[in-house]
Protein backbone atom coordinates (compact mmCIF):
# COMPACT_ATOMS: atom_id res chain seq x y z
CA UNK A 1 0.00 0.00 0.00
CA UNK A 2 1.09 3.56 -0.64
CA UNK A 3 1.39 5.37 2.58
CA UNK A 4 -0.96 8.69 2.26
CA UNK A 5 2.00 11.57 2.52
CA UNK A 6 5.81 10.66 2.10
CA UNK A 7 8.18 13.11 2.23
CA UNK A 8 11.90 11.72 0.97
CA UNK A 9 15.05 13.75 1.64
CA UNK A 10 13.63 17.04 1.44
CA UNK A 11 15.85 19.70 2.45
CA UNK A 12 14.97 23.52 1.69
CA UNK A 13 16.73 26.72 2.06
CA UNK A 14 16.04 30.60 2.19
CA UNK A 15 18.38 32.64 -0.07
CA UNK A 16 18.81 36.00 0.46
CA UNK A 17 21.31 38.34 -1.05
CA UNK A 18 23.42 37.87 2.03
CA UNK A 19 23.77 34.19 2.21
CA UNK A 20 21.32 31.24 2.57
CA UNK A 21 19.82 29.32 5.42
CA UNK A 22 19.08 25.81 5.29
CA UNK A 23 15.64 25.64 7.33
CA UNK A 24 15.05 21.86 7.22
CA UNK A 25 17.46 19.55 6.35
CA UNK A 26 17.23 15.80 4.78
CA UNK A 27 13.56 14.84 6.58
CA UNK A 28 11.90 12.00 5.52
CA UNK A 29 8.82 9.87 6.98
CA UNK A 30 5.19 9.26 5.90
CA UNK A 31 1.72 9.70 7.00
CA UNK A 32 -0.76 7.05 7.08
CA UNK A 33 -4.84 8.35 6.15
CA UNK A 34 -6.39 9.57 8.95
CA UNK A 35 -3.34 9.48 11.26
CA UNK A 36 -2.86 13.01 13.16
CA UNK A 37 0.69 13.59 13.33
CA UNK A 38 2.41 16.27 15.40
CA UNK A 39 5.71 17.74 14.37
CA UNK A 40 6.95 19.54 17.86
CA UNK A 41 10.43 21.41 18.13
CA UNK A 42 11.73 24.97 19.36
CA UNK A 43 10.82 28.37 17.49
CA UNK A 44 12.90 28.45 14.07
CA UNK A 45 13.51 24.22 13.73
CA UNK A 46 12.04 24.73 10.16
CA UNK A 47 8.18 23.32 11.93
CA UNK A 48 6.30 25.78 9.69
CA UNK A 49 8.56 25.61 6.70
CA UNK A 50 7.53 21.43 6.30
CA UNK A 51 4.16 22.59 6.21
CA UNK A 52 3.95 25.08 3.76
CA UNK A 53 5.72 22.80 1.65
CA UNK A 54 3.17 20.20 1.72
CA UNK A 55 0.72 22.98 0.92
CA UNK A 56 2.25 23.61 -2.33
CA UNK A 57 3.10 27.20 -0.84
CA UNK A 58 6.81 27.08 -1.30
CA UNK A 59 8.73 24.53 -3.00
CA UNK A 60 11.50 22.50 -0.87
CA UNK A 61 15.19 22.67 -2.55
CA UNK A 62 16.01 19.22 -2.57
CA UNK A 63 13.99 15.70 -2.09
CA UNK A 64 10.69 14.54 -3.40
CA UNK A 65 7.22 15.09 -1.58
CA UNK A 66 4.39 12.32 -2.21
CA UNK A 67 0.47 12.57 -1.89
CA UNK A 68 -1.28 9.99 -2.25
CA UNK A 69 1.74 8.42 -4.38
CA UNK A 70 1.97 11.33 -6.87
CA UNK A 71 4.53 14.46 -6.40
CA UNK A 72 2.60 17.44 -4.38
CA UNK A 73 2.60 19.90 -7.41
CA UNK A 74 0.63 16.90 -9.48
CA UNK A 75 -1.79 16.17 -6.89
CA UNK A 76 -5.51 18.00 -7.11
CA UNK A 77 -6.03 17.01 -3.51
CA UNK A 78 -7.67 19.56 -1.81
CA UNK A 79 -5.46 20.20 1.27
CA UNK A 80 -6.81 22.67 4.33
CA UNK A 81 -4.48 25.16 5.83
CA UNK A 82 -5.27 26.76 9.58
CA UNK A 83 -2.61 29.29 10.76
CA UNK A 84 -1.72 31.14 14.30
CA UNK A 85 -4.21 33.49 13.49
CA UNK A 86 -7.50 32.95 12.05
CA UNK A 87 -6.75 35.26 9.01
CA UNK A 88 -10.81 35.74 8.12
CA UNK A 89 -10.80 38.88 5.66
CA UNK A 90 -12.38 41.58 7.69
CA UNK A 91 -13.80 42.83 4.70
CA UNK A 92 -16.20 39.44 4.32
CA UNK A 93 -18.99 38.48 6.36
CA UNK A 94 -18.40 35.00 8.44
CA UNK A 95 -20.36 33.34 5.28
CA UNK A 96 -18.52 35.03 2.70
CA UNK A 97 -15.29 33.96 4.47
CA UNK A 98 -16.05 30.44 4.60
CA UNK A 99 -17.18 30.24 1.01
CA UNK A 100 -13.98 31.68 -0.17
CA UNK A 101 -12.64 28.13 -0.96
CA UNK A 102 -15.45 27.19 -3.36
CA UNK A 103 -15.48 30.63 -5.19
CA UNK A 104 -11.67 30.40 -5.68
CA UNK A 105 -12.74 26.86 -7.28
CA UNK A 106 -15.37 28.23 -9.32
CA UNK A 107 -17.81 26.46 -7.92
CA UNK A 108 -21.65 26.98 -7.40
CA UNK A 109 -21.58 28.88 -4.03
CA UNK A 110 -24.89 28.38 -3.23
CA UNK A 111 -24.86 25.00 -2.89
CA UNK A 112 -22.28 25.42 -0.33
CA UNK A 113 -24.29 27.43 2.06
CA UNK A 114 -26.50 24.63 3.80
CA UNK A 115 -23.44 22.75 4.33
CA UNK A 116 -21.13 26.13 5.67
CA UNK A 117 -24.33 26.20 8.00
CA UNK A 118 -24.07 23.25 9.51
CA UNK A 119 -20.82 23.30 10.01
CA UNK A 120 -21.02 26.54 11.50
CA UNK A 121 -23.59 24.18 14.09
CA UNK A 122 -20.94 22.17 14.39
CA UNK A 123 -18.44 24.25 16.03
CA UNK A 124 -21.17 25.73 18.09
CA UNK A 125 -21.56 29.12 16.35
CA UNK A 126 -25.21 30.29 15.35
CA UNK A 127 -26.25 33.14 14.12
CA UNK A 128 -23.16 34.27 13.01
CA UNK A 129 -22.85 34.09 9.43
CA UNK A 130 -24.11 37.49 8.49
CA UNK A 131 -21.52 39.29 10.83
CA UNK A 132 -18.03 40.46 9.83
CA UNK A 133 -15.13 38.82 12.16
CA UNK A 134 -14.28 41.87 14.26
CA UNK A 135 -17.71 41.03 16.20
CA UNK A 136 -16.76 37.73 17.05
CA UNK A 137 -14.29 36.76 19.79
CA UNK A 138 -10.65 34.95 19.20
CA UNK A 139 -11.70 31.94 19.79
CA UNK A 140 -14.99 32.17 17.58
CA UNK A 141 -12.75 33.63 15.02
CA UNK A 142 -10.73 30.38 15.04
CA UNK A 143 -13.70 28.24 14.71
CA UNK A 144 -15.02 30.07 11.85
CA UNK A 145 -11.59 29.47 9.79
CA UNK A 146 -11.94 25.88 11.02
CA UNK A 147 -15.60 26.01 8.99
CA UNK A 148 -13.80 27.57 5.97
CA UNK A 149 -10.80 25.05 5.74
CA UNK A 150 -13.22 22.19 6.58
CA UNK A 151 -15.66 23.34 3.65
CA UNK A 152 -13.69 22.00 1.31
CA UNK A 153 -13.53 19.12 2.48
CA UNK A 154 -9.57 18.54 2.58
CA UNK A 155 -8.24 15.14 2.46
CA UNK A 156 -5.12 16.69 4.60
CA UNK A 157 -5.30 18.83 7.26
CA UNK A 158 -1.89 21.47 7.62
CA UNK A 159 -2.42 22.94 11.39
CA UNK A 160 0.45 25.51 12.10
CA UNK A 161 0.13 26.52 15.85
CA UNK A 162 -3.25 27.21 15.39
CA UNK A 163 -4.34 27.10 19.00
CA UNK A 164 -1.01 29.39 20.41
CA UNK A 165 -2.76 32.50 20.21
CA UNK A 166 -5.82 31.74 22.20
CA UNK A 167 -6.43 31.75 25.96
CA UNK A 168 -5.66 28.51 27.62
CA UNK A 169 -9.36 27.73 28.36
CA UNK A 170 -10.50 28.43 24.40
CA UNK A 171 -7.19 26.51 23.61
CA UNK A 172 -8.17 23.52 25.61
CA UNK A 173 -11.95 23.55 24.50
CA UNK A 174 -11.12 23.86 20.27
CA UNK A 175 -8.17 21.47 20.64
CA UNK A 176 -11.12 19.39 21.67
CA UNK A 177 -13.34 20.09 18.88
CA UNK A 178 -10.98 19.95 16.27
CA UNK A 179 -9.79 16.11 17.85
CA UNK A 180 -13.22 15.26 17.59
CA UNK A 181 -13.96 16.89 14.12
CA UNK A 182 -11.03 15.18 12.66
CA UNK A 183 -11.87 11.70 14.15
CA UNK A 184 -15.43 11.64 13.39
CA UNK A 185 -14.56 12.42 9.74
CA UNK A 186 -11.02 10.65 9.27
CA UNK A 187 -9.04 13.48 8.30
CA UNK A 188 -5.37 12.98 8.30
CA UNK A 189 -3.74 16.06 10.36
CA UNK A 190 -0.54 17.14 10.77
CA UNK A 191 -0.17 19.58 13.36
CA UNK A 192 2.84 21.60 14.12
CA UNK A 193 3.05 22.97 17.77
CA UNK A 194 5.66 23.67 20.49
CA UNK A 195 3.54 23.01 23.38
CA UNK A 196 4.22 19.09 24.58
CA UNK A 197 1.14 18.44 26.08
CA UNK A 198 -0.59 19.77 22.93
CA UNK A 199 0.82 17.37 20.56
CA UNK A 200 0.42 14.71 23.32
CA UNK A 201 -3.22 15.45 23.75
CA UNK A 202 -4.23 15.46 19.99
CA UNK A 203 -2.00 13.08 17.89
CA UNK A 204 -1.13 9.76 17.08
CA UNK A 205 2.55 9.79 16.78
CA UNK A 206 5.42 12.87 17.32
CA UNK A 207 8.06 13.80 15.45
CA UNK A 208 10.51 15.91 17.74
CA UNK A 209 12.81 18.40 15.41
CA UNK A 210 16.33 19.55 15.82
CA UNK A 211 17.52 23.18 15.37
CA UNK A 212 19.61 24.73 12.93
CA UNK A 213 19.04 24.03 10.55
CA UNK A 214 15.44 21.39 11.60
CA UNK A 215 15.91 17.56 11.40
CA UNK A 216 14.13 14.66 12.76
CA UNK A 217 15.47 14.14 16.01
CA UNK A 218 13.53 11.17 17.14
CA UNK A 219 9.70 10.09 16.83
CA UNK A 220 7.62 9.04 19.80
CA UNK A 221 3.95 7.13 19.57
CA UNK A 222 1.12 7.82 21.60
CA UNK A 223 0.07 4.76 23.66
CA UNK A 224 -3.17 3.54 21.89
CA UNK A 225 -4.70 4.67 25.64
CA UNK A 226 -4.08 8.28 24.82
CA UNK A 227 -5.26 7.90 21.19
CA UNK A 228 -8.93 7.05 22.35
CA UNK A 229 -9.38 9.87 24.59
CA UNK A 230 -10.63 13.50 23.43
CA UNK A 231 -7.47 15.94 24.12
CA UNK A 232 -9.05 17.12 27.21
CA UNK A 233 -9.80 13.45 28.91
CA UNK A 234 -6.05 12.79 27.84
CA UNK A 235 -4.22 15.27 30.18
CA UNK A 236 -6.16 13.62 32.96
CA UNK A 237 -4.89 10.40 31.89
CA UNK A 238 -1.66 8.77 34.08
CA UNK A 239 -0.03 7.83 30.69
CA UNK A 240 -0.02 11.11 29.36
CA UNK A 241 2.57 12.47 32.53
CA UNK A 242 5.06 9.46 31.54
CA UNK A 243 4.87 10.57 27.96
CA UNK A 244 5.38 13.79 28.58
CA UNK A 245 8.28 13.51 31.11
CA UNK A 246 10.01 11.18 28.42
CA UNK A 247 9.55 14.11 25.47
CA UNK A 248 10.85 16.41 28.28
CA UNK A 249 13.44 14.65 28.83
CA UNK A 250 14.74 14.38 25.63
CA UNK A 251 14.24 18.30 24.88
CA UNK A 252 16.51 18.64 27.64
CA UNK A 253 19.29 16.02 26.67
CA UNK A 254 19.31 18.08 23.09
CA UNK A 255 19.35 21.88 24.70
CA UNK A 256 22.43 20.41 26.86
CA UNK A 257 24.39 18.86 24.18
CA UNK A 258 23.56 21.87 22.41
CA UNK A 259 21.71 20.40 19.63
CA UNK A 260 18.65 22.47 20.16
CA UNK A 261 19.44 26.28 19.47
CA UNK A 262 18.71 28.42 21.59
CA UNK A 263 15.90 31.02 20.65
CA UNK B 1 -25.52 60.87 44.19
CA UNK B 2 -26.23 60.65 40.62
CA UNK B 3 -27.59 58.05 38.71
CA UNK B 4 -25.76 55.89 35.70
CA UNK B 5 -28.49 58.11 33.80
CA UNK B 6 -27.34 61.52 34.77
CA UNK B 7 -23.66 60.94 34.65
CA UNK B 8 -24.35 60.45 31.16
CA UNK B 9 -26.22 63.30 30.50
CA UNK B 10 -23.18 65.24 31.74
CA UNK B 11 -20.96 63.48 29.55
CA UNK B 12 -23.22 64.41 26.51
CA UNK B 13 -23.74 67.87 28.06
CA UNK B 14 -19.75 68.97 28.27
CA UNK B 15 -19.44 67.19 24.40
CA UNK B 16 -22.06 69.22 23.27
CA UNK B 17 -20.58 72.16 25.24
CA UNK B 18 -17.02 71.66 23.98
CA UNK B 19 -18.27 71.51 20.39
CA UNK B 20 -20.15 74.94 20.94
CA UNK B 21 -17.27 76.67 22.09
CA UNK B 22 -14.86 75.71 19.05
CA UNK B 23 -17.68 76.72 16.33
CA UNK B 24 -17.69 80.14 18.19
CA UNK B 25 -14.03 80.54 18.14
CA UNK B 26 -13.67 78.95 14.35
CA UNK B 27 -16.60 81.55 13.19
CA UNK B 28 -15.08 84.39 15.18
CA UNK B 29 -11.79 83.87 13.51
CA UNK B 30 -13.25 84.10 10.25
CA UNK B 31 -15.58 87.20 11.03
CA UNK B 32 -12.16 89.04 12.70
CA UNK B 33 -10.20 88.17 9.86
CA UNK B 34 -12.67 90.11 6.92
CA UNK B 35 -13.21 93.13 9.19
CA UNK B 36 -9.52 93.64 9.47
CA UNK B 37 -9.02 93.51 6.11
CA UNK B 38 -11.95 95.62 5.23
CA UNK B 39 -10.75 97.93 8.18
CA UNK B 40 -7.02 97.83 6.64
CA UNK B 41 -8.37 98.65 3.35
CA UNK B 42 -10.56 101.39 4.11
CA UNK B 43 -8.05 103.26 6.26
CA UNK B 44 -5.66 102.18 3.93
CA UNK B 45 -3.55 100.46 6.41
CA UNK B 46 -2.76 98.46 2.78
CA UNK B 47 -3.28 99.32 -0.17
CA UNK B 48 -6.65 98.84 -1.85
CA UNK B 49 -5.63 98.52 -5.41
CA UNK B 50 -3.52 95.59 -4.33
CA UNK B 51 -5.41 94.06 -1.29
CA UNK B 52 -8.80 95.21 -2.70
CA UNK B 53 -11.32 94.42 0.76
CA UNK B 54 -14.37 91.74 1.48
CA UNK B 55 -16.63 94.49 -0.01
CA UNK B 56 -15.01 95.07 -3.02
CA UNK B 57 -14.87 91.44 -3.70
CA UNK B 58 -18.42 90.47 -2.84
CA UNK B 59 -19.37 93.03 -4.99
CA UNK B 60 -17.66 92.06 -7.63
CA UNK B 61 -18.73 88.40 -7.35
CA UNK B 62 -22.41 89.47 -7.63
CA UNK B 63 -21.68 91.51 -10.78
CA UNK B 64 -19.87 88.53 -12.13
CA UNK B 65 -23.02 85.97 -11.59
CA UNK B 66 -25.92 88.38 -12.27
CA UNK B 67 -23.93 89.35 -15.53
CA UNK B 68 -23.13 85.25 -15.81
CA UNK B 69 -19.18 86.03 -16.55
CA UNK B 70 -18.38 83.89 -13.56
CA UNK B 71 -19.72 80.50 -14.40
CA UNK B 72 -18.43 79.61 -17.65
CA UNK B 73 -14.83 80.26 -16.29
CA UNK B 74 -15.98 78.43 -13.15
CA UNK B 75 -17.04 75.30 -14.88
CA UNK B 76 -14.30 75.56 -17.08
CA UNK B 77 -11.97 74.59 -14.04
CA UNK B 78 -14.08 72.30 -12.22
CA UNK B 79 -14.26 70.26 -15.46
CA UNK B 80 -10.61 70.15 -15.99
CA UNK B 81 -10.52 69.42 -12.11
CA UNK B 82 -13.01 66.23 -11.73
CA UNK B 83 -11.52 65.59 -15.03
CA UNK B 84 -7.68 65.35 -14.15
CA UNK B 85 -8.42 63.97 -10.41
CA UNK B 86 -10.57 61.05 -11.95
CA UNK B 87 -7.95 60.36 -14.66
CA UNK B 88 -4.59 60.78 -12.53
CA UNK B 89 -6.20 58.59 -9.54
CA UNK B 90 -7.65 55.29 -12.02
CA UNK B 91 -4.83 55.58 -13.95
CA UNK B 92 -2.33 55.41 -10.64
CA UNK B 93 -4.24 52.38 -9.33
CA UNK B 94 -4.07 50.60 -13.08
CA UNK B 95 -0.34 51.50 -13.22
CA UNK B 96 0.07 50.25 -9.53
CA UNK B 97 -2.01 46.85 -10.34
CA UNK B 98 0.35 46.37 -13.32
CA UNK B 99 3.39 46.81 -11.48
CA UNK B 100 2.15 44.38 -8.86
CA UNK B 101 1.04 41.48 -11.37
CA UNK B 102 4.62 42.10 -13.39
CA UNK B 103 7.15 41.91 -10.55
CA UNK B 104 10.27 42.12 -13.45
CA UNK B 105 8.33 45.00 -14.85
CA UNK B 106 7.89 47.28 -11.38
CA UNK B 107 11.79 46.38 -10.96
CA UNK B 108 12.49 47.71 -14.43
CA UNK B 109 10.50 50.85 -13.79
CA UNK B 110 11.75 51.37 -10.29
CA UNK B 111 14.31 54.18 -11.08
CA UNK B 112 12.39 55.75 -13.85
CA UNK B 113 9.11 56.22 -11.06
CA UNK B 114 11.88 57.72 -8.85
CA UNK B 115 13.19 60.10 -11.07
CA UNK B 116 9.38 61.12 -12.26
CA UNK B 117 8.19 61.44 -8.26
CA UNK B 118 10.75 63.56 -7.49
CA UNK B 119 10.22 65.77 -10.39
CA UNK B 120 8.45 68.97 -9.97
CA UNK B 121 5.65 68.28 -12.66
CA UNK B 122 4.64 71.33 -13.18
CA UNK B 123 8.24 71.98 -14.81
CA UNK B 124 6.92 69.79 -17.75
CA UNK B 125 3.94 72.00 -18.33
CA UNK B 126 5.54 73.49 -21.42
CA UNK B 127 6.62 70.08 -22.99
CA UNK B 128 2.82 69.08 -22.47
CA UNK B 129 1.44 72.06 -24.01
CA UNK B 130 3.42 71.71 -26.81
CA UNK B 131 2.62 67.91 -27.13
CA UNK B 132 -0.72 68.29 -26.67
CA UNK B 133 -1.64 71.66 -27.90
CA UNK B 134 -2.54 74.66 -25.81
CA UNK B 135 -6.04 73.46 -24.75
CA UNK B 136 -8.42 71.25 -22.46
CA UNK B 137 -6.37 68.59 -22.76
CA UNK B 138 -3.49 70.17 -22.22
CA UNK B 139 -4.58 71.33 -18.59
CA UNK B 140 -6.50 67.99 -18.18
CA UNK B 141 -2.91 66.44 -18.45
CA UNK B 142 -1.20 68.58 -15.97
CA UNK B 143 -4.27 68.00 -13.58
CA UNK B 144 -3.12 64.02 -14.90
CA UNK B 145 0.41 64.32 -13.89
CA UNK B 146 0.63 65.85 -10.64
CA UNK B 147 -1.31 63.43 -9.16
CA UNK B 148 -0.51 59.89 -11.15
CA UNK B 149 2.75 59.26 -10.33
CA UNK B 150 2.30 59.90 -6.60
CA UNK B 151 -1.03 57.59 -6.45
CA UNK B 152 1.08 54.65 -8.46
CA UNK B 153 3.62 54.95 -5.81
CA UNK B 154 1.19 55.14 -2.70
CA UNK B 155 -0.71 51.99 -3.91
CA UNK B 156 2.17 50.24 -5.10
CA UNK B 157 3.30 49.98 -1.41
CA UNK B 158 0.16 49.79 -0.24
CA UNK B 159 -0.30 46.19 -2.37
CA UNK B 160 2.84 45.39 -1.06
CA UNK B 161 2.07 45.39 2.70
CA UNK B 162 -0.93 43.35 2.48
CA UNK B 163 -0.75 40.70 5.24
CA UNK B 164 1.22 37.75 3.41
CA UNK B 165 -0.76 35.52 5.58
CA UNK B 166 -4.08 36.02 3.73
CA UNK B 167 -1.92 35.31 0.02
CA UNK B 168 -1.35 31.78 1.89
CA UNK B 169 -5.06 31.36 2.79
CA UNK B 170 -5.94 31.91 -0.65
CA UNK B 171 -2.83 29.80 -2.16
CA UNK B 172 -3.89 26.92 0.44
CA UNK B 173 -7.26 27.33 -2.16
CA UNK B 174 -4.96 27.17 -4.97
CA UNK B 175 -5.95 30.90 -5.75
CA UNK B 176 -4.22 32.21 -8.78
CA UNK B 177 -2.23 35.26 -8.61
CA UNK B 178 -5.59 37.60 -10.22
CA UNK B 179 -7.62 35.82 -7.46
CA UNK B 180 -5.16 36.89 -4.54
CA UNK B 181 -5.58 40.55 -6.03
CA UNK B 182 -9.28 40.24 -6.06
CA UNK B 183 -10.16 38.58 -2.89
CA UNK B 184 -7.65 40.27 -0.93
CA UNK B 185 -5.01 42.93 -2.02
CA UNK B 186 -7.34 44.96 -3.98
CA UNK B 187 -10.37 45.44 -0.35
CA UNK B 188 -6.95 45.04 1.90
CA UNK B 189 -5.80 48.57 -0.17
CA UNK B 190 -8.96 50.27 -0.47
CA UNK B 191 -8.21 52.60 2.58
CA UNK B 192 -5.23 53.08 0.98
CA UNK B 193 -6.68 54.42 -2.17
CA UNK B 194 -9.41 56.21 -0.51
CA UNK B 195 -7.05 58.61 1.46
CA UNK B 196 -4.89 59.08 -1.53
CA UNK B 197 -8.29 60.44 -3.36
CA UNK B 198 -8.43 63.26 -0.80
CA UNK B 199 -5.11 63.78 -1.43
CA UNK B 200 -5.31 63.81 -5.32
CA UNK B 201 -8.40 66.40 -5.24
CA UNK B 202 -5.47 69.44 -3.64
CA UNK B 203 -2.47 67.96 -6.29
CA UNK B 204 -5.35 67.89 -8.89
CA UNK B 205 -6.11 71.64 -8.41
CA UNK B 206 -2.78 72.72 -8.44
CA UNK B 207 -2.17 70.99 -11.92
CA UNK B 208 -4.90 72.30 -13.35
CA UNK B 209 -4.58 76.07 -12.10
CA UNK B 210 -1.11 76.34 -12.99
CA UNK B 211 -2.04 74.79 -16.36
CA UNK B 212 -4.62 77.65 -17.12
CA UNK B 213 -1.89 80.10 -15.81
CA UNK B 214 0.03 78.69 -18.65
CA UNK B 215 -2.06 78.12 -21.85
CA UNK B 216 -5.60 78.89 -21.19
CA UNK B 217 -8.23 81.75 -22.24
CA UNK B 218 -11.10 80.60 -19.61
CA UNK B 219 -10.87 79.15 -16.29
CA UNK B 220 -10.43 80.05 -12.64
CA UNK B 221 -6.40 80.50 -13.31
CA UNK B 222 -6.52 82.22 -16.54
CA UNK B 223 -9.14 85.00 -14.15
CA UNK B 224 -6.45 85.18 -11.76
CA UNK B 225 -3.78 85.60 -14.47
CA UNK B 226 -5.69 88.25 -16.23
CA UNK B 227 -7.03 90.44 -12.88
CA UNK B 228 -2.85 89.95 -12.53
CA UNK B 229 -1.74 91.39 -15.66
CA UNK B 230 -4.66 94.17 -15.97
CA UNK B 231 -4.14 95.18 -11.85
CA UNK B 232 -7.45 93.71 -11.14
CA UNK B 233 -6.78 92.47 -7.90
CA UNK B 234 -9.82 92.53 -6.84
CA UNK B 235 -10.61 89.96 -9.34
CA UNK B 236 -7.67 88.09 -8.96
CA UNK B 237 -9.26 87.25 -5.01
CA UNK B 238 -12.20 86.62 -6.39
CA UNK B 239 -11.41 83.82 -8.34
CA UNK B 240 -9.20 82.44 -5.17
CA UNK B 241 -12.04 82.65 -3.09
CA UNK B 242 -13.99 80.55 -5.85
CA UNK B 243 -11.40 78.53 -5.96
CA UNK B 244 -11.06 78.04 -1.86
CA UNK B 245 -14.90 77.41 -2.18
CA UNK B 246 -14.89 74.52 -4.58
CA UNK B 247 -11.79 72.63 -3.91
CA UNK B 248 -12.98 72.65 -0.03
CA UNK B 249 -16.44 71.07 -1.77
CA UNK B 250 -15.04 68.73 -3.84
CA UNK B 251 -12.88 67.94 -0.67
CA UNK B 252 -16.19 67.45 1.69
CA UNK B 253 -17.93 65.46 -1.54
CA UNK B 254 -14.07 62.57 -1.63
CA UNK B 255 -15.00 62.93 2.27
CA UNK B 256 -19.01 61.67 1.58
CA UNK B 257 -17.49 58.74 -1.06
CA UNK B 258 -14.94 57.57 1.94
CA UNK B 259 -17.44 57.45 4.65
CA UNK B 260 -19.61 55.56 1.88
CA UNK B 261 -17.00 53.28 0.70
CA UNK B 262 -15.50 52.17 4.18
CA UNK B 263 -19.48 51.74 5.53
CA UNK B 264 -19.97 49.48 2.46
CA UNK B 265 -16.97 47.40 2.01
CA UNK B 266 -15.82 46.69 5.12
Amino acid sequence: MVNFLTLEHVTHHYFSKEGYTKAIDNISFSVDEGEFVSILGPSGCGKSTILSIIAGIIKNTQGNVYLEGKPIKDSKLAIGYMLQQDYLFPWKTIMNNILLGPKINRKNTDSYKKAALELLQEVGLQNVENQYPSSLSGGMRQRAALVRTLINDPKILLLDEPFSALDYQTKLKLEDLVGTILKTYNKTAILVTHDIGEAIAMSDRILLMNKGPGSLAKIFSVPKELREETPLEVRKHPQYQILFDEIWEELDKREETGKVGVI
Amino acid sequence: MKTDRQLFEQYHQNLKREKRIIHVWQISIIIAFFLIWEAASRLYWVDPLLFSSPSRIFQSLLDRFAAGTMVPHLSVTLFETILGFLIGTIGGVIVATLLWSFTRFSKIMDPYLVVLNAMPKVALGPMIIVAFGPGYTSIIMMGVLVSVIITTLTVYSAYNEVDPNYLKVLKSFGATRWQCFKEAIFPATLPTMISTLKVNVGLSWVGVIVGEYLVSKEGLGYLIIYGFQVFDFTLVMSSLVIIALLAAMMYKVVEKIEAWLIKHTK
